[in-house]
């Protein structure tokens, strides 16, 4: 073959430092990666809560202005959805799917990478809005017209337009990932129906991510070309029509509810049989009603509409497919408790606490959900503080209370040393009491009338008390989560070794070592059954294969392992000068669009490194 | 008899769950008799009552479900802890008849709301009553007041238009229009009835009545800019002679006072420099015939000032006019009146006393 130059250079070998991180293509670093951003970002949207708590602690107070409140839980909604619960479930998944599946990696790791770097940019996007000339002011559902250049003059909204579009190229690319490496990259014997239930959460919300983001993308290229280029799909002085707005948005919307609390549900399936020591009850069941949320999640957008005038026909028929959904979430809660019925639970350990924890908060904000499901009686409490405690009660005594279980439960398998118990204990205890006070009594100023997003109020309308107590609950929940900090960093420094399997575990990701070693497996596990290192451990039922098979090596050193990459995070510089571009001049877009194009092409003609023995 | 049994064996020695309970049951009576101006709780017209009466059979589901739930929950927890000495428990992997019983125990209990949910949503779509017996109102939302047209009672073709203030006859059912022509504003009167969205470009409809007289507030509901949460209004309703003598006054054009103040402070409205006459109608005035603004024509009768922000009383008039954001920040009064604006423009302590008089002659 003729030689044809390629000026590319050849894979890095940075086998520690920031380079290493950088250039990583390993799934697990890309975990960590995930998780600490997403973590600092949850605090940036913590802190955002808490400046609104501080505006709304009495009638009439004068913390912030009215601009900067409107700003405040726009970012606050904003973040905690894409920035923070999203990435935080992405870290897991990157983390645990080729752990549980037995995989080396995950299937395209050079994509794994980029998803992450271009969540990262994307993340510095929509926060730089702050320093930037303003953040975006019209809510985290950003309604059509008010988003209007007409209505919205400054560049809050153009930061929150491009960098959703950035975070989508990141969601569908994880995304995409995941669903390929769950149904391609399975151990042998791996069937369908032996896939952990973590997994096939993770493979469900996958493909509802796969579905809904090109929903919210058409809206938001629609909404752009209306304030960039003067166009008019939302103009109702031009004939555009605001309800198509929050049609698109809403048929992203609630999907995007259940890729928010499916991850958690699939966390809390795992370590509920661990630490009840029975398997999960009804495994088909569980996962049936997991497939039947993803799809009936498609039907119920409207609900979040009830007061746009649809009309008596549409608000029946979507207060009946609501009500419905319930019925596979009811199912689910079912299953967890059997599941401890009979069992031997140690609630003595935090992972354990936050799922029962999950499971209690679920149940309020799943009743409530009922509870607005009613067309007729939801007109009250529409847009009012009764939606903000539901929400609260799903999004945070559900996913978030389920990823922090998540979190004490794996910190063993990432570092190889146990979190600390006490401090969990304080940590679980304050976060639930805090999150308790916080918003249960938002029923009651919802029913009472109080409206969401209103920056002020006065002492007349008898809101006072709720809100004060709101605000006194909002600090516990902070010590709470400093606690968490705390406990993270005095256990990453001083915790007790953990060993391999803390907690008599039962998948198979709990059979290698503590830490997991780069290579995951030494050999491919070859499975026989739903809980095989449980069935191995009790049964003896092997999950190694017999030794001498051909793709395993007895030397690691030998392991095939996917090579580092610069060019993933070349390609999201690229993407995130390219969306800063549209803000702050065209040369800006063009230089990212190159830069982009280069990393492209070549991330897709880099060489691959000689092993250094073969 | 079983659930004595788990209450005297469980609950009543976990002083910690009842402690809650009470808790939970005492802040929820205390909201239930809420007599709060904006309490849905508190309902005095039958489109708002029978939300309430489908809230309460749903709340009494609601609470029947968490109840049974939490115990079963905390038992569970609490009988199968671990002990010492705990043997591998059975490996039960699931029961199916169990399981399509709690598919469809909770397919039951969402029929029994289901169905009065079905025949409330449609109650309260369909008016009872579009005779000529009914009041018509059209309510048009801006950023940020509110304005409600009436039919004249003089005049067919004509509309009288007043602001922030909606008057209403006792027991009659009212049918409501709702338009908007900027962004998407909510209409709610939580005592009256719930709310119903006014969106650009499409024209809802609703209604309501009130059963007793008095005066229900109002603020709107959906997120439509900086000032959102002083986007207040209230609903009069009287006896069927006051409201005839109330719409036959709003009907006629504005009073012409005599006093020299005042009509110093006409001539300042009316000016170029000021330019009031820009925004706001006065119906009577050759000049103030401005529409972004609220109608002024009898802003002296009305309670409150700045879309129901403050009384109306001559020293709020006044600081509203000399600085309207010290009132209601980001209105657009302040951002588009040109004595706002325009430094050289600004009015002087005289000016404003005399635009104070000449509006509070106008009841």
């Amino acid at each position: 073959m003729t030689t044809f130059a390629l000026p590319i250079p050849k894979r890095p070998t940075h086998p520690t430092g920031i380079l290493n991180w950088i250039t990583t293509i390993d799934h697990k670093k890309i975990g960590v990666l995930y998780g600490v951003t997403a973590f600092i970002l949850f605090l940036t949207g913590g802190i955002e809560a808490l400046l609104i708590r501080m505006q709304l602690a009495a009638p009439g107070m004068d913390f912030v202005s009215p601009e900067i409140y409107n700003q405040l839980f726009t970012m606050h909604g904003t973040t905690m959805i894409f920035l923070a619960i999203m990435p935080m479930g992405a870290a897991f998944f990157n983390y645990l799917i080729p752990l549980q599946i037995g995989a080396r990696d995950v299937a395209f790791p050079r994509l794994n990478a980029f998803s992450y770097w271009t969540f990262l940019a994307g993340a510095i996007m929509l926060k730089s809005s702050w320093f930037l000339g303003g953040a975006p002011n019209a809510g985290w559902f950003g309604y059509a017209p008010i988003t209007e250049i007409a209505y919205n003059p400054g560049h809050g909204i153009d930061f929150w337009i491009l960098s959703l579009q950035v975070l989508g190229i990141a969601s569908l690319a994880a995304a995409f990932n995941f669903i390929v490496t769950i149904i391609n990259l399975r151990a042998p014997g791996m069937t369908l129906m032996r896939l952990p239930v973590f997994t096939w959460m993770t493979l469900i919300t996958s493909i509802l991510l796969v579905l809904a983001f090109p929903v919210i993308t058409v809206a938001l290229i629609e909404l752009m070309f209306d304030r960039f280029y003067g166009m008019n799909f939302f103009n109702p002085v031009r004939g555009g029509n605001p309800v198509l707005w929050q049609h698109l948005f809403w048929v992203f919307g609630h999907p995007e509810v259940y890729i928010l609390i499916l991850p958690a549900m699939g966390l809390v399936s795992e370590i509920i049989p661990t630490f009840s020591k029975k398997p999960l009850f009804g495994y088909p069941v569980v996962i049936f009603s997991g497939i039947v949320i993803g799809f009936m999640g498609w039907m119920v957008w409207s609900h979040h509409m009830f007061t746009v005038g649809l009309g008596a026909v549409a608000n029946s028929i979507f207060a009946i497919t609501t009500m419905l959904i319930a019925v596979p979430t009811g199912v689910k809660i079912f299953n967890w408790i059997a599941t401890m019925w009979k069992g031997s639970i140690d609630f003595n350990k935090t992972a354990m606490l936050y799922s029962i924890g999950f499971i209690f908060l679920f149940i309020i904000g799943g009743l409530s959900g009922v509870m607005h499901s009613s067309a007729a009686s939801d007109a009250q409490q529409q847009d009012t503080y009764f939606i903000v405690a539901h929400i609260h009660y799903v999004l945070f005594g559900g996913a978030i209370m389920a990823l922090l279980g998540g979190v004490y439960f794996y910190f063993p398998k990432i570092t190889g040393k146990l979190m600390d118990e006490s401090l969990g204990k304080i940590n679980f205890w304050l976060t639930f009491i805090g999150m308790n006070l916080t918003f249960f009594p938002m029923h009651f100023s919802g029913m009472d009338g109080m409206p969401r997003r209103i920056y002020t109020y006065t002492s007349e309308m008898g809101w006072d008390l709720w809100n004060l107590i709101s605000t006194f609950g909002v600090f516990i929940m902070g010590a709470g989560i400093l606690i968490f900090v705390l406990n993270i960093v005095y256990s990453y420094l001083r915790g007790k070794e953990s060993g391999n399997d803390p907690w008599d575990a039962r998948t198979i990701e709990w059979a290698i070592p503590s830490p997991t070693p780069e290579y995951n497996f030494k050999k491919i596990p070859l499975i026989h059954s739903v809980d095989a290192f449980w069935e191995f451990k009790r049964n003896g039922t092997p999950i190694e294969p017999a030794s001498g098979a051909s793709e395993n090596s007895e030397d690691e050193k030998n392991i095939h392992l996917p090579q580092p990459s610069y060019w993933p995070m070349v390609v999201s510089i690229g993407i995130m000068l390219a969306a800063y571009g549209m803000i702050f001049g065209l040369p800006i877009s063009i230089l990212g669009t190159i830069i982009g194009f280069i990393g492209v092409y070549a991330w897709s003609l880099e060489p691959v490194n000689e092993p250094e023995q073969h | 008899m079983n659930c004595k049994k788990i209450f005297n064996k469980f609950l009543s020695k976990n002083p910690f769950v009842l402690f809650i309970l009470l808790i939970v049951s005492l802040f929820t009576s205390i909201s239930c008799v809420s007599t709060n101006p904006q309490s849905t709780f508190d309902t005095y017209g039958p489109v708002a009552q029978s939300q309430l009466v489908l809230f309460y059979w749903i709340l009494a589901a609601a609470i029947f479900v968490f109840t049974a739930m939490t115990i079963i929950l905390i038992y569970t927890v609490y009988k199968f802890r671990r002990k010492s000495g705990d043997l591998i428990p059975e490996q039960i992997h699931g029961n199916t008849k169990l399981e399509i019983a709690w598919t469809i125990v909770p397919c039951i209990i969402l029929a029994i709301i289901a169905v009065p949910t079905i025949f409330t949503i449609f109650d309260n779509t369909n008016s009872p009553d579009t005779s000529s017996n009914s009041v018509t109102v059209d309510v048009y939302a801006h950023q940020w007041f509110w304005e409600f047209k009436y039919d004249d009672p003089n005049n067919e073709t004509e509309k009288i238009t007043v602001a922030n203030e909606m008057h209403i006859p006792v027991g009659k059912v009212i049918n409501i229009n709702l338009y908007s022509d900027d962004v998407i504003h909510s209409f709610w009167v939580p005592k009256l009835a719930g709310k119903v969205d006014l969106m650009p470009g499409n024209n809802n409809k609703m209604w309501l009545q009130a059963d007793k007289e008095g005066e229900y507030l109002g603020q709107c509901a959906e997120f439509c800019g900086v000032a959102h949460a002083l986007m207040k209004f209230r609903v009069i309703a009287e006896s069927q002679e006051n409201y005839d003598k109330w719409l036959s006054d709003q009907s006629k054009e504005a009073i012409v006072s005599i006093e020299p103040q005042a009509l110093e402070g006409k001539e300042i409205f009316e000016s170029r420099e000021a330019g009031c006459w820009s925004c706001h109608t006065i119906r009577g005035s050759a000049r103030s015939k401005g529409k972004t603004g609220p109608d002024l024509t009898h802003i002296g009768s009305r309670s409150h000032i700045a879309a129901g922000v403050v009384e109306n009383t001559q020293q709020n008039m006044a600081k509203w006019i000399e600085n309207p954001n010290s009132i209601k920040p980001g209105t657009l009064m302040a951002t588009n009146g040109q004595v706002y604006t325009d430094p050289d423009k600004k009015l002087t302590g005289p000016e404003v006393s005399a635009l104070v008089a000449y509006l509070r002659t106008l009841k």
